[in-house]
């Protein structure tokens, strides 16, 4: 039993820090401020290997291991959230699934640029009738020869709008329910393909969301994931992987909350000394540090266990739900320590606040992630 | 980076937690009602080797390593909760004595600790010196050819099985400073109190310690005249690690109750297990004390290694012995009514965890150790 990390995680998580600092922090505000897709970084996330950090070197990834993922998601977090997600969902939602179940002529067409960064993927599971509930899918795809046509919506898509790769999600046979889903490779640029309206959020602002709309999509069969009826397998295989980004992701907001406290806890003076010297500031601190390491070693060992291949639902799912309520805890203390200044724009603080949030609904609600745990102990 | 056990740790866990169920858990109820000291539970461990974990076999120990002893201590825990009190104060003493004593004391206690002869004490508390463990005034005047003990110490766990005590005292009062010395019960001067009644722990026994004039040779000083608070506070260090442990073993065991027991029982006309209120109480247990096992591991793994773990044991500390308190507390209310009489041991579990996050540093010291070393 070790948490000393590997020389490869160790040189990933130096990379990863520098360029976050140098690069992304600085943007960081400005980014949330205005909304704007970040695209100059993904490009330079890209040339750093970190759009498919775990994906193998032969299908245009990094070739390192999921460890290296989560601290790497950590760090550009720690910098930006919004330009976390961009990352986690090209990495685990879309690169991912591909690797486990496409065939090798998709993964050399779509899982080789993808992963290299060069094209952008998204992951079309919930629509407007079926969000945790992900079971009662409404989108359909009928068997048309070598194809399938494709008629529905896709909802809260995020990276939809820059997507170059969608994995879709479709019913092929209701009377299945959740063993009728299938799961598709589809471009985006296909006739039929287009935009809904994108979302006004109040976090994560510079990663863009919006619907995806589908008429008569034709998707080639051998776009296929899986066979039919494998699609509610694909998703749930690519969540557990998911919900270890995030939990990272999570973790690299707690630490920018934690982190930004701690500088201006010891600057603030208040009744004539430093307000760090208050046993209240330092209470909230410790108790962010002891959960944010806590969180920290959940993510690494759901991230260890997938690099094994070793099953990993429950530890991803106590991993994501421990992670994201962490950083919204953080995410509050950091406000309070903070004060007046935590609630202007001035200070980071209430961005932090804004984009934890969304880690407990993703990939997940938090409700979710309970399910699939007290599921495991009740089965035990 | 290595989550896995090595095949010695999972050995260890497997022997113990065999050890721990078929022998000490059946026993437990008996040794919390009748406030019992569990000795037969303690020669036992003494037989397996499980009391000199943290020393080397020519000392009497098996030194199975830190990450091996916390698995131990967890899996007793889960079983008996003050059997786990009396093996860790004792492991804890043996090992202080292993780190900074003569070759000497090592040899003529650690034999003993480590084979049941008798259990170890850590005197450091006074009735007006709990979490200010330097404002202690228990003082060892020295003299030509003795030490000689004045003070009282209080809440000393395993006091009276105790066959040696380590006891803080100040080996010079201006400027002060504090030494650590080994004092043997039935030394002339040297009185144990009356055993405390307690909400939990039970069969785990706490006394007071009185010494009047109680003379020790100048060999019992452990350690260098000034080094006390050091060895107090670097002993205590490990011994947090290890009071997680037992913190994490009891509410496992309470979760394990609750889990069986929410499958098993039916109202409404299904079991407790299907409402998600059940459900949402053992999926927040079970994740936080995963993290406290986490934790508990990291702060082991270091120590083991031999980097500073202070910090790490603190936060495995804290949070362990709190997440555990809660998970007691939610095994009890998933149980009910049955939670809450004793046919079922969670309302024991309830008791017997409620300490861990007073002894050996509370949750409050915790907190300063971690907060001052982000500040620092």
């Amino acid at each position: 039993m070790t948490f000393e990390l590997t020389e490869e995680q160790r040189m990933i998580q130096e990379t990863a820090r520098n360029f976050a600092a140098k690069e992304v922090l600085p943007k960081a505000a400005e980014l949330d401020e205005t909304g704007r897709f970040p695209e100059e970084l993904v490009r330079q996330m890209a040339e750093l290997g970190f759009m498919g950090v775990a994906i193998p070197e032969e299908y245009g990834g990094a070739g390192m291991d999921n460890v290296c993922y989560a601290i790497a998601m950590e760090e550009i977090s720690r910098a930006c959230a919004s330009t976390g997600v961009i990352m986690s969902v090209n990495n685990s939602l879309a690169c991912d699934p591909i690797l486990k179940f496409g065939s090798e002529e998709i993964k050399r067409e779509y899982l080789v640029p993808m992963a290299a960064g060069k094209t952008l993927g998204c992951f079309g599971l919930t629509e407007p009738g079926a969000g945790s509930d992900a079971g009662s899918q409404k989108t359909t795809a009928v068997r048309d020869g070598d194809f399938y046509v494709v008629n529905g919506s896709k909802n809260f898509i995020t990276n939809a709008p820059q997507a170059d790769t969608c994995i879709l999600f479709t019913m092929t046979d209701r009377a299945r329910a959740h063993k009728g889903i299938t799961a598709f490779v589809v471009d985006m640029r296909w006739k039929g393909v287009s935009l809904g309206k994108l979302e006004k959020k109040m976090g994560i602002k510079a990663s863009a969301t919006s619907s995806i709309i589908l008429e008569d999509v034709r998707v080639p069969a051998k776009n296929r994931l899986g066979n039919e009826g494998d699609g509610f397998k694909v998703a749930m295989n690519t969540l557990d992987g998911g919900r270890i980004g995030i939990a990272a992701q999570a973790v690299g907001i707690a630490r920018a909350a934690m982190e930004d406290a701690l500088a201006y806890a010891r600057e603030r003076k208040q009744f004539g000394q430093a307000i760090s010297e208050f046993q209240a500031i330092q209470w909230m601190l410790a108790d962010m540090a002891t959960e944010i390491d806590a969180a920290r070693l959940l993510t690494w060992q759901a991230a260890w266990m997938k690099d094994r291949k070793m099953r990993h639902s429950k530890e991803s799912s106590m991993a994501k739900l421990y992670a994201s309520e962490v950083a919204m805890r953080a995410a509050v203390k950091g406000i309070q320590i903070h004060g007046g200044y935590g609630y202007v724009k001035e200070y980071p603080a209430e961005r932090h606040f804004r984009d934890a949030k969304i880690t407990e609904i993703y990939e997940g609600t938090s409700e979710i992630q309970r399910l699939v745990i007290s599921s495991a102990l009740l089965k035990g | 980076m290595e989550f896995r056990l090595t095949e010695e740790q999972f050995q260890v866990e497997e022997m113990v937690r065999n050890l721990s169920r078929k022998e000490f858990a059946p026993r437990a109820g008996a040794v919390d009602e009748e406030s019992r000291y569990p000795g037969e539970n303690m020669r036992r461990l003494a037989g397996l080797g499980l009391l000199g974990m943290l020393y080397p076999a020519e000392y009497g120990g098996s030194e199975a390593g830190p990450v091996s002893y916390n698995i131990a201590l967890r899996e007793v825990a889960s079983g008996c909760a003050s059997t786990a009190v009396g093996m860790a104060v004792t492991s804890m003493v043996g090992e202080a004595i292993y780190r900074y004593g003569s070759e000497a004391q090592r040899k003529r206690y650690l034999p003993r600790l480590a084979g049941g002869v008798g259990a170890g004490a850590f005197a450091l508390t006074e009735p007006g010196a709990g979490s200010d463990a330097g404002g202690m005034s228990a003082f060892a005047r020295e003299e030509s050819d003795a030490f000689v003990l004045n003070g009282a110490k209080a809440f000393i766990t395993n006091g009276a099985h105790a066959c040696v005590a380590i006891v803080m005292a100040l080996a010079q009062k201006y400027p002060r400073k504090v030494g650590a010395f080994l004092v043997e019960p039935g030394t002339p001067g040297f009185e144990v109190g009356k055993a405390e009644r307690k909400m939990g722990l039970k069969g785990s026994d706490t006394v007071s310690f009185a010494f009047d004039e109680c003379r020790i040779p100048k060999s019992s000083l452990l350690g260098a005249p000034g080094e006390g608070l050091k060895i107090a506070l670097g002993t205590l260090d490990g011994g947090r690690i290890g009071i997680a442990s037992q913190a994490i073993g009891i509410a496992r065991s309470a979760l394990g109750i609750a889990t069986e027991y929410a499958k098993e029982r039916r109202q409404f006309g299904q079991p407790l297990g299907d409402f998600q209120a059940i459900q949402w109480m053992l999926a927040d247990s079970a994740t936080e004390l995963e993290a406290a096992q986490l934790l508990v591991y990291r702060a082991a793994s270091l120590k083991e290694r031999g980097f500073p773990y202070s910090r790490e044991a603190s936060m495995a500390k804290v949070f362990a012995t709190e997440a555990g308190n809660r998970a007691c507390l939610k095994a009890v209310q998933v149980l009910g009514g049955y939670g809450y009489v004793s046919d079922y041991p969670v309302e024991r579990h309830l008791r017997d965890i409620r300490v861990s996050t007073i002894y050996e540093g509370t949750s409050e010291i915790q907190r300063l150790v971690i907060s001052r070393s982000l500040l620092r």
